[in-house]
């Protein structure tokens, strides 16, 4: 059983990270996961959270909001649409992502006055952002 | 015959204008050079993200429920068709490919009785098209001000097109953009974004059996939006990568033509030096005899 595998986080604009990694801690919609080695080939979507990549040189945190990660034979990927490392995260960043959740939030209520679905979804958002901004230690308004 | 001073004059402002021409092509260089490495790096997020909707969009594609922006919404009457050109001019035929597939497009739709609706991006391309095809603006995306094209840029364009899409306002959306080939080709190509189609993966036998969190339909329905705003931020990068190589082969190509005009005149005005002395020699001579 091999003890690491190719791990790749990349956003639209870049590629952020193509390493070895030992195990990998998703954010996925459905609750967190840790892919290893050989696990069964899964694709789920991500929730705004950290993602922590443990690898023989430590571990690694990103935040990421938006997209999916594909867990393959070969490895994991993780196509973020927004991927930042954590330690170049900033209150200003977080505060921009809450509003733009807010923003999301207060639309969905306005255009789907009858309809829970899309309303639901964009309190998950913008919940998951503020959930996730604590667990940076950074404070949300 | 323009007299020396004129020519002189004129040998001068060709001169001025091989030197701006020279630095614009150096300066389209450059840009390219970052443009391409723009692009380069969206490559591997824009395959994967293909690859899975492929294997996504098989799977679901076929059964009822899928979702519209998938499936399409059963009709094509409505046509979107979203021009993206460039904000700057000095470009060679650039715009002038894209607009003039895009209003080939048109024509043919509208012939075909079908309703045509434009959404421009990139001032250029919205002066050319206003021309035949004014009354069917929806709309323009100024990106002006935008120094680097970001994804959040791709984001805001994908978000005007959706909207219109659940409002019912289309029913299949077009993008045009040049595809950059290399520095002295590009191409320009239509790309139909909604309904999405991408290609599915070859069946190679060994197709790996995925679970989905939370479910294909779930899955497929969050990326699909996510996959416009690919497609169009992947344009976006080709466009900019195709406008500075047309740029920098339109200076290439002015800079050369400056220095044959700048030949010419040159000789031009030795010859006619030469005709003035000449001149100015025989009226000596022919006064000397007089004597």
């Amino acid at each position: 059983m091999a003890d690491t595998m190719q791990f790749d986080l990349v956003s639209p604009e870049r590629l952020l990270a193509s390493v070895q990694a030992t195990s990998v801690q998703i954010p996925g919609a459905d609750g967190d996961m840790t892919a290893m080695p050989d696990h069964a080939p899964t694709i789920t979507t991500l929730r705004p959270g950290v993602l922590r990549v443990e690898g023989a040189s430590g571990t690694t945190e990103y935040v990421v909001t938006g997209g999916f990660a594909e867990i393959g034979a070969n490895g994991v990927s993780v196509l973020a649409e927004r991927a930042v490392p954590k330690a170049d995260m900033t209150q200003e960043d977080l505060d921009a992502m809450i509003e733009e959740a807010k923003t999301v939030y207060s639309t969905a209520q306005e255009f789907f006055e009858n309809e829970p679905g899309p309303v639901d979804d964009a309190a998950k958002l913008l919940s998951d952002m503020v959930a996730m901004g604590e667990d940076i230690g950074l404070t949300s308004r | 015959m323009p007299n020396l001073k004129d020519l002189k004059n004129r040998i001068a402002s060709v001169k001025n204008t091989r030197k701006i021409t020279k630095a614009m092509q150096m300066v389209a260089a450059a840009k390219l050079r970052r443009a391409q490495e723009a692009a380069e790096q969206s490559r591997p997020y824009t395959e994967r993200f293909n690859a899975v909707m492929g294997g996504l969009a098989a799977s679901v594609g076929g059964s009822d429920s899928a979702p519209k922006l998938l499936s399409g919404t059963g009709s094509d009457q409505v046509q979107l068709l979203v021009v993206m050109t460039s904000e700057r001019g000095l470009c060679g035929g650039f715009n002038s490919n894209i607009v003039k597939l895009a209003k080939k497009r048109a024509g043919e739709l509208q012939a075909a009785g079908k309703t045509v609706k434009i959404l421009t991006v990139g001032k250029k391309g919205r002066d050319q098209m206003k021309r035949d095809f004014g009354d069917t603006f929806i709309g323009h995306v100024d990106l002006t001000e935008v120094k680097r094209v970001g994804y959040v840029d791709a984001q805001g364009i994908a978000k005007d097109v959706l909207t219109r899409f659940d409002a019912g306002e289309f029913d299949v959306a077009t993008i045009f953009f040049a595809k950059f080939v290399n520095v002295v080709s590009q191409t320009p190509t239509a790309q139909q974004v909604i309904p999405a189609s991408f290609e599915a993966p070859e069946d190679d036998g060994a197709t790996t059996l995925y679970d989905y969190e939370p479910s294909e339909e779930a899955i497929l329905a969050d990326l699909l939006p996510r996959g416009v705003a690919t497609a169009i931020f992947s344009a976006l990068l080709e466009n900019g990568a195709s406008e500075q190589g047309a740029r920098m082969s339109a200076m290439d190509n002015a800079t050369r033509n400056a220095g044959d005009m700048i030949d010419k005149l040159t000789i031009q005005y030795n010859r006619s030096r030469q005709a003035v002395i000449t001149n100015e020699l025989i009226e000596i001579i022919s006064g000397a005899e007089a004597l």
